[in-house]
């Protein structure tokens, strides 16, 4: 059939056809016109079968044309599994069928069905594993050479994926009648409304299913609701997007395009609706059968005739509407064959019986008979049921190449089992149905058994009003809500007809038929979770979509309980495939800049990560590291450097009893700390632990302005907070971190280059000493300048308002040029204090490092009434050391340089590990620290260190520090 | 994802809260003994039902107590520390240098 040859309008809603494209499948081109979909297009042009099924490799064709089931899955360049049903063709799209060997109409593993009757659920656990080692040799390679859907593309290059935050009052999930209309009431009462659906329409079932009366009932029902959504400033709509789980407080994940949305609704209508159901006979697979309404989406959505000669079975009415629309459509219908034995007459099955139909009643389709080369379908066995699940022994064959499936449906329970609700089944009506629903959880429509058009708009309403009244926005009394009746029954209580032969399919993706699954029950797995992990029912891509309501039955009647009491499995988030990109997508992580960052940057720095914030860790070319960190390591020690120290925290402390707190704060004493002065600060956790250190600076009586490590502060701040909120002392906490940059300017000529921009401190060592802080003015900004000596020089660490950053940098790299001033980077700082035996906690510490085991103890006021840890380091102090941090140095020139955390050793006992090791270009040789056993500490004893390749390597434990012993380099 | 209601800031997504631990009272630094220090810092209550708990709003750096319900997941109620301590605390005031 040409694009041209497809049905007139009304039908073809999706169809833009003043737009033709073409598209490739397999290895022929095909026609399409814009707005069809993959399948849709080629139904229309005779190809139906789209796939091969995954065990027994048959025919697979339209299903549900709902994206619900596997048989649709075709691959696309560099997307393996596409749903054909549901994704739009693009022009020049190229498309090729998955899971066949050979070509898709004689698949040369099609005789694997054969041996159908050989291979019974659990056969995996039972055939291949003996002899020994013969699963891996021989049968897993086989069996994966022939399982498997579509190929990944390696070389796929993404596409920009993101995330969205959004809020809303109301969210409604699944636009159908009854999503339309709780939409409508609720925003009608002053609610915002989110009102989202995967289809690209909206109208749900009024896009396609027929309504009683008029052709075009269910046409003018959906313009009305959905031109008053349309209209509603209040409502918000979201067309193909996938509300793809519901997570705690009504947290859902709603997925359109390459956007995640993460929303947050105060309420949630779920109006998800339900999924019909394929009846269960043999041969139920064949290409040319098909749910009703897929058939129904074939002609409504896409203009295409599904078929010449159809036979519709049907345990509803809903099959008659079917009927009546392939008549429409120009196909003969040659039976509707209802599966009651009295069905009640309605308005749908009494047209179909004026235009001469005929109706066969209180019967079934025993089997589908395949043409010659089993590609198709081309006739039923239809014959009267005799009792439930069992046919006559003699039929009629009736010719036709469409079969129209309508036994029944299954709500679409996925959303609300995420928010805990239960899956019950009433005997009554053959219906799973829905309790147990959350708080702030409402639903309507089809997923709660409503299926009268009237009563489901209703119910919607009805929704939306109760969602206000949970909102607050309304508390008038609200009409009660519609009960179902008669005619809501749509479930045939037992559309499922073995066969001898067998191949009457449970499971479409995992082709497992009846006998399968009692099978499970005979070995002893009765328990429907047992039932679907030794069977994989509902393991496949459509996660039992067509299969839960088909298996509880069959594992019920097997096992002597009700449906009811056999339940089904869970059902977890996502509810539909969902890229990895779209969880992995872009971030929210902060990225934080110093001030002077773009000064880093044009001096050429190699950036690294430090908790939020990029640093410079050395400034040259990225292989240039070890030259790059000596050079400017070297001029620091001869000439003068100049380092970012922004990163570090800054906390204020302020007011009377700022003193005080640090002293239960810190290990150290403050309170006598004289105003101008700075201090060690060692912060220990309760357990004794060191965890953060800084410098404390007296600026006045009353405040204390206290550095932490650029990692650190956030939790010396919080843990600040934390005691003082128990202690309730007079002070006030400020994080001043981003408030304050900073900079070091280190090195013999420091002094020099501060004075020419420093004109009203006294820079003199007497007037401002080694340990020293004062407040004045560099380059004329207010700054704060500690005499403070990290890298074991002359230095004076000078914090200014961060705005004022980039300007100091500068004034100070020019006045400096004379001096020979370069910046120094990170790895130089830390080359640096190693030199001068410095430790960085978190790297020389670990989550165990009390403060005797890394030389701390001095900084440990003993006789303090209390400070945080202290109870713990008492403890510990008396049991004696088990490790000690120490220094070492390689003599060998030779030598590999260790590296962090390569072990040190006592013979065959390691004792510890090393913590940091360098080339110190000041010293010419290795030197690092490591926790040695504290026997080994002893300065000139000698430990072996396995380093790399596990090369032993001899290093000689040596007095700390290895660089300017008598300090007098840093208090020049 | 859970919300938490932050005496502070309101109802906030869980993800922006830092769990602190239980509510647990410090034994006396001087004269309580080992075991009981070694009690308090190395094990915890745990218990299957109600929990006070401190928790903080990390983006703001604010502590508050909060009530849960360990058992059903529920948080029954949060509050400002202020409700729970309410006096000043201070530790034998030897001189110190």
């Amino acid at each position: 059939m040409s694009v041209e040859e497809r049905l007139p309008a009304p039908a073809g809603l999706l169809l833009d056809r003043s737009k033709k494209i073409s598209f490739r499948f397999q290895d022929k081109q095909y026609e399409a016109w814009q707005g069809d979909s993959i399948a849709s297009a080629l139904a229309a042009s005779g190809q139906w079968i789209l796939s091969r099924s995954f065990k027994y490799h048959r025919p697979r064709g339209i299903l549900s044309m709902a994206g619900q089931d596997a048989n649709a899955l075709v691959q696309l360049p560099s997307d393996p599994n596409t749903l054909a049903d549901v994704t739009p063709v693009s022009d020049q799209l190229a498309v090729v069928a998955q899971n066949f060997k050979g070509s898709l109409e004689h698949d040369k593993h099609a005789w694997i069905g054969r041996f159908s009757r050989f291979m019974p659920a659990g056969f995996y656990y039972k055939a291949f594993f003996r002899p020994k080692g013969v699963w891996e040799k021989i049968w897993a390679p086989i069996i994966r050479s022939r399982a498997g859907l579509g190929v990944v593309d390696t070389n796929y290059t993404s596409g920009y994926f993101d995330k969205q935050y959004a809020f809303t009052d109301v969210a409604v999930i699944g636009a159908g009648p009854a999503g339309l209309s709780a939409a409508l009431a609720a925003a009608n009462g002053g609610a915002s409304v989110l009102l989202v659906d995967e289809n690209r329409l909206l109208g749900g079932s009024l896009t396609y299913a027929r309504l009683a009366g008029a052709a075009d009932a269910a046409a003018r029902h959906r313009e009305q609701l959905v031109s008053a959504v349309g209209a509603h400033a209040n409502i918000t709509v979201m067309c193909e997007s996938m509300c793809n789980g519901w997570f705690t407080d009504n947290w859902l994940a709603v997925i359109k395009g390459s956007r995640l949305y993460k929303v947050r609704a105060k309420e949630v209508i779920v109006c998800s609706g339900s999924m019909e159901q394929p009846a269960i006979f043999r041969n139920n697979d064949l290409p040319g059968i098909m749910l009703g309404s897929a058939a129904q989406r074939l002609i409504k959505w896409y203009a295409v005739r599904p078929g010449r000669q159809a036979v519709v079975l049907t345990g509803n009415s809903h099959g008659y509407g079917v009927a009546l629309d392939l008549l429409d459509a120009g196909v003969r219908v040659a039976a509707v064959v209802d599966m009651r034995a009295e069905p009640t007459a309605d308005a749908l099955s009494r047209a179909i019986a004026d235009r001469g139909v005929r109706i066969i009643t209180g019967s079934a389709i025993y089997e589908a008979v395949p043409d010659a080369s089993k590609n198709h379908v081309v006739a039923v066995e239809v014959r009267g049921i005799s009792a439930r699940g069992r046919c006559a022994d003699h039929g009629e064959r009736i010719p036709c190449d469409l079969v129209c499936m309508s036994p029944g449906y299954t709500p679409a329970y996925q959303l609300i089992c995420h928010a805990g609700g239960r899956v019950a089944y009433d005997d009554a009506t053959s219906m799973f149905t829905l309790e147990g629903l959350p708080q702030h959880m409402h639903m309507a429509g089809s997923v709660t058994g409503m299926y009268v058009h009237e009563s489901v708009c209703a119910e919607g309403r009805y929704a939306g009003r109760a969602a206000l009244q949970s909102l607050g926005l309304s508390t008038e009394d609200i009409e009660p809500a519609p009960v179902r009746g008669l005619s809501d029954r749509v479930n045939f209580d037992w559309p499922i007809f073995a066969h001898p032969a067998g191949k009457e399919f449970v499971d479409f993706d995992e082709d497992l038929q009846i006998h399968d699954i009692i099978v499970s029950t005979l070995d002893g797995y009765e328990d429907i979770q047992l039932v679907k992990r030794y069977t994989t029912v509902g393991m496949g891509p459509s996660q039992g979509r067509h299969s839960a309501l088909a298996t509880a039955r069959i594992v019920a009647d097997a096992t002597g309980r009700t449906v009811a009491e056999t339940g089904v499995t869970t059902a977890r988030p996502p509810f539909a495939p969902e890229r990895i990109a779209h969880n992995a997508g872009r971030s929210f992580y902060p990225e934080r800049h110093s001030a002077m960052h773009h000064r880093h940057l044009e001096a050429g720095a190699q950036m690294l990560i430090a908790g939020a914030w990029l640093r410079p860790a050395f400034y040259g070319e990225k292989g240039q590291r070890d030259q790059c960190m000596a050079r400017e390591a070297l001029n620091v020690r001869q000439n003068v450097g100049l380092v970012d120290v922004s990163t570090l925290g800054g906390i204020e402390v302020r007011g009377p009893d700022a003193a005080e707190l640090l002293q239960r704060i810190y290990t150290f004493r403050f309170a006598k700390q004289a105003v101008g002065r700075c201090r060690y600060a060692v912060m220990a956790n309760e357990q004794g632990v060191v965890i953060d250190d800084g410098v404390a600076c007296r600026l006045h009586e009353q405040l204390y302005y206290v550095t932490a490590t650029t990692g650190g502060v956030d939790r010396v701040y919080q843990s600040m907070l934390r005691w003082n909120a128990q202690w309730r002392l007079n002070v006030d906490i400020a994080n001043v971190t981003s408030t304050w940059c900073g900079v070091n300017i280190a090195g013999p000529k420091s002094r020099e280059v501060l004075r020419r921009l420093c004109t009203d401190v006294d820079l003199s060592s007497q007037a401002f000493p080694y340990m020293g802080v004062q407040e004045g003015h560099v380059a004329e900004i207010p700054a704060r300048i500690m005499r403070v000596g990290f890298v074991g020089e002359l230095g004076y660490e000078i914090h200014v308002p961060q705005h004022y950053g980039e300007y100091l940098w500068d004034r100070l790299m020019e006045v400096g040029v004379e001096y020979g001033i370069q910046p120094f980077g990170i790895e130089a700082q830390r080359l640096l204090r190693l030199e001068k035996g410095h430790i960085i906690i978190g790297q020389d510490t670990d989550a165990m490092s009390f403060p005797a085991e890394v030389n701390l103890d001095w900084a440990v006021a003993k006789e303090k009434p209390f400070f945080v840890g202290n109870r713990a380091i008492q403890e510990v102090n008396t049991r004696g050391l088990t490790r000690k941090l120490a220094g070492f140095v390689i003599e060998d020139a030779n030598a590999p340089c260790p590296q962090e955390s390569h072990l040190v050793l006592d013979g065959d006992r390691m004792t510890g590990r090393v913590t940091s090791c360098y080339v110190s270009p000041t010293l010419g040789k290795t030197i690092g620290m490591a926790f040695v056993a504290p026997e080994q500490a002893q300065p000139g004893s000698t430990v072996t260190i396995k380093s790399t390749n596990g090369r032993l390597v001899e290093a000689k434990i040596v007095k700390l520090p290895f660089y300017d012993p008598d300090n007098k380099r840093q208090e020049m | 994802m859970k919300l938490m209601r932050c005496p502070l800031n309101g109802w906030r997504n869980i993800s922006e809260f830092t769990y602190g631990g239980e509510v647990e009272s410090m034994p006396n630094p001087v004269t309580d003994a080992s075991d009981v220090w070694a009690e308090y810092l190395f094990f915890h209550q745990n218990p299957a039902g109600l929990v006070h708990e401190w928790w903080c709003h990390t983006a703001t750096s604010y502590w508050f107590i909060a009530e849960r319900n360990t058992v059903t997941d529920e948080i029954i109620k949060t509050y400002p520390t202020s409700e729970l301590f309410q006096k000043r605390v201070d530790f034998s005031q030897e001189e110190s240098t």
